[in-house]
């Protein structure tokens, strides 16, 4: 096979890779072809139509997303009969797809909408059809609303190719089809494990997260409630592109103002609730080390996994850590902990979290979440929620000057910030784990082996005379190859760390909409750069060194896996029968 | 769902492009799809149930509710559409309050629309458990249900 071929693009003559794409080809010369429907890494499917190009030769318009390149073809991307062909595929969308754009939560950001104006459509050529599809709100994380959908697959596709859930596929066909759970049923009674990662992709507003903001905006209008406010450690890096700054910004200063100036009373970050949790996590991992508990041990913190793991592998439940995740354990300290010390009554407390995430909305509704029957976690908002409620309140992030979260709960070690990309907790776990079995530090506090956006890492290291085989993965596709490598004995790992989206919670389904833009990649790189960033210049970079945490166990929880501990920071998991 | 079982065994080697053979035969010995055995042929092929319901739904010849004691199947072919087969469609569904590929409530009555039954003579043409009934009229289609309701 040679290793170039020639064809011509518009006229220039250019060498590709012969295999690739024409519009994997085009892209790398800069030429851009709208498409609603490609995705990239994952199969082609050819369904919008949109990237449709005029090759010599060939009758009919190429859809260039599935047609690979071959030597002298000749190919016109912005020909007279392509452009006409990609208005008239927008108008006919635009025919079987609600005319509430007003209203729409995509309204600022949709791919269609976007296309529509790109293309110069200004009128209504063909009369609006509805479907008659109903909406599916049955889902603690996601609604559906077949009525704005596409049928662009894309969701699809990242269901089963990326995440292996497949809770989603294409029902009936032409005019009557349309994307559904099985039977047609809601997606509370599916597999689907709450990740987002399907609304991360969808160009309009079929797929969103279900909002909470109205509770929130209650809340902080009764004067009653006490209102915590805690966030995710990735939010920090992640909120300022929801205010037109750079990816990949530390913005964890101004964000603290921000909350306070709308009202919050009192500001954590779950980033030291990430740091309880490696403290707990940790000494559960050196507890089945001397006891001959179940290898491996699985993370916890990522509920969308959780979920998988109840609903694919429940005979490795118990191999789950029982801790649970950092925004229930910030939740349940705040309200049986803190609140009582401070005079408030636990009930009247309002714990808000923020997170980059769907599931996390799930997870604080899982009945095993609530202590002496209150909910750890009021209400969970997603990274884009959070920018709308700031704008609400005409908060403009780049505006304020920074200030600090409230003691002791905002402060955190930068390991418990690691928590917020791929291979995070590991290295955070790592750090103490090492710490708390040899009594010293580790020497290189970088764990470069678990760092970067590989979907799979491994490693084995040498903590005293033990060698610990570890594995972290992002993505659940990934990690049901891990599943079934340890199923199959194929590989004996001691302990597995599991983030449900790719790259972790960087990339959550709560994050900005990025998917529009061709910098998405990009921006993820730079967010979690600012984490590594963060770390190197951290002052204090371990989990057992923060002195908020040990204050803690000294004066409440006396230590790791103490009664009080399982009473508040552990919890259970069940076998979930599901559709799948 | 031994009978679906039974099925699956002369199926037991089989991969993902047998799925289609195996909902077919499932049907033909169901009379329809369940819930229940589209879940176990998902296990048995270790597909995703959402894929499988998908393809099923896909092709017309698949229903997913038992058929009534009436099966009534209705031709939208061309020579019965010229003589005016979407009226009486439409009336069907109307008497019997149920969308076409759907079973009444009472069990009693099923329709399914079919491309041509190749009598195009007869057009417009129904056929009521595999009993054809030509040249029909509304009248005609009304007194015919009725029957069908005297006789359960």
């Amino acid at each position: 096979m040679p290793t170039t071929i020639k064809i011509s693009v518009n006229g220039k003559e250019y060498n590709v890779r012969p295999g690739v794409t024409i519009l994997e080809a085009i892209r790398d010369m800069g030429i851009s072809v709208p498409t609603l429907c490609h995705l990239k890494n994952l199969s082609p499917t050819g369904a919008c139509r949109l990237c449709v190009v005029e090759i010599d030769g060939v009758a009919g318009l190429v859809p260039s997303c599935s047609y690979p390149v071959s030597e002298g073809m000749v190919i016109k991307t912005h020909s007279p009969r392509t452009m006409v062909a990609r208005k008239t595929i927008v108008e006919l969308l635009l025919a079987s797809h609600p005319n509430d754009c007003l209203y729409c939560e995509r309204s600022r950001n949709c791919e269609l909408s976007k296309l529509a104006s790109e293309f110069g459509v200004t009128a209504q050529h063909f009369p609006v059809v509805s479907h008659g599809h109903h909406k599916d709100i049955s889902s603690p994380s996601i609604n559906r609303d077949p009525e704005k959908c596409i049928l662009c697959g894309k969701c699809v596709r990242v269901c089963e190719e990326v995440q292996s859930v497949s809770a989603l596929d294409f029902v009936s066909r032409g005019h009557k089809a349309q994307v559904a759970p099985a039977f047609n049923e809601g997606l509370n009674v599916s597999s689907c494990i709450n990740c987002g990662q399907c609304v991360m992709v969808c160009p309009t507003g079929a797929l969103t997260e279900k909002s909470n903001l109205k509770e929130v905006l209650a809340a902080l209008s009764d004067k009653k409630k006490h209102t915590i406010i805690q966030y995710a450690p990735s939010i920090s890096v992640t909120l300022a592109e929801e205010f037109g700054l750079k990816a990949g910004q530390d913005v964890v200063g101004k964000m603290a103002a921000a909350f306070r100036k709308i009202g919050f009373k009192t500001i954590f970050d779950t980033s030291f609730s990430a740091d309880l949790t490696i403290m707990e996590e940790g000494s559960e991992f050196i507890h089945r080390l001397q006891n001959g508990g179940n290898f491996p041990m699985f993370t916890s913190c990522s509920p969308g996994w959780v979920k998988f793991v109840e609903e694919f592998y429940p005979e490795y439940i118990d191999h789950l850590s029982t801790c649970k995740s950092p925004q229930q354990m910030l939740g349940a300290i705040s309200k049986h902990y803190w609140a009582k010390k401070n005079g408030v009554d636990p009930k009247d407390v309002f714990m808000v979290s923020i997170m980059p995430c769907t599931a996390k909305k799930f997870e604080a509704k899982r009945p095993e979440n609530f202590v002496d029957g209150i909910p750890d976690i009021d209400v969970v908002l997603t990274t884009r929620e959070t920018a709308k409620l700031l704008k609400f309140y005409g908060v403009d992030l780049s505006q304020l000057d920074p200030e600090t979260a409230d003691l002791p709960f905002g402060n955190y070690s930068t390991a418990g910030k690691l928590f917020a990309a791929t291979g995070g907790v590991m290295e955070a776990a790592l750090r103490s784990v090492h710490f708390l079995l040899t009594g010293k530090e580790i020497e290189d506090l970088k764990l470069q082996t678990v760092r970067g956006l590989d979907g799979i890492k491994t490693a084995t290291l040498k903590i005293n005379d033990i060698e610990v085989n570890i594995a972290v993965a992002s993505g659940l596709g990934n990690a049901r190859k891990i599943m079934d490598d340890i199923k199959h004995k194929r590989k004996n790992y001691h302990f597995v760390e599991i983030m449900s989206c790719p790259g972790g919670c960087i990339n959550g389904g709560g994050q900005p909409y990025s998917s529009l833009t061709s910098t998405h990649e990009k921006n993820v790189r730079a967010r979690m750069q600012a984490l590594y960033n963060i770390d190197q210049m951290g002052s204090v970079r371990q989990s057992h060194k923060n002195q908020a945490v040990i204050d803690l166990y000294d004066d409440f929880l006396k230590r790791p896996l103490s009664d009080v501990s399982h009473h508040l920071l552990h919890t259970h998991y069940h076998a979930r029968k599901v559709v799948k | 769902m031994a009978m679906v079982e039974s099925i699956l065994k002369k199926y037991h080697s089989s991969k993902r492009d047998q799925l289609i053979p195996i909902l077919q035969a499932i049907q033909e010995a169901q009379g329809f799809l369940s819930r229940e055995s589209i879940i176990r042929v998902g296990e048995f092929l270790n597909l995703p149930v959402s894929k499988i319901y998908g393809v099923a739904t896909f092709y017309n010849q698949f229903r997913f509710k038992a058929i009534g004691k009436y099966h009534v199947m209705i031709c939208r072919g061309t020579a019965c559409h010229v003589k005016g087969s979407k009226s009486i469609l439409e009336l069907l569904e109307e008497n019997l309050q149920i969308k076409a590929g759907d079973t009444s409530r009472d069990g009693l009555f099923s329709i399914e629309v079919v491309a041509c039954i190749g009598a195009c003579g007869l057009a417009p043409v129904i056929s009521i458990n595999g009993e054809f009934h030509g040249h029909l009229t509304k009248e005609k289609l009304i007194t015919l249900l009725d029957e069908c309701r005297k006789n359960k």
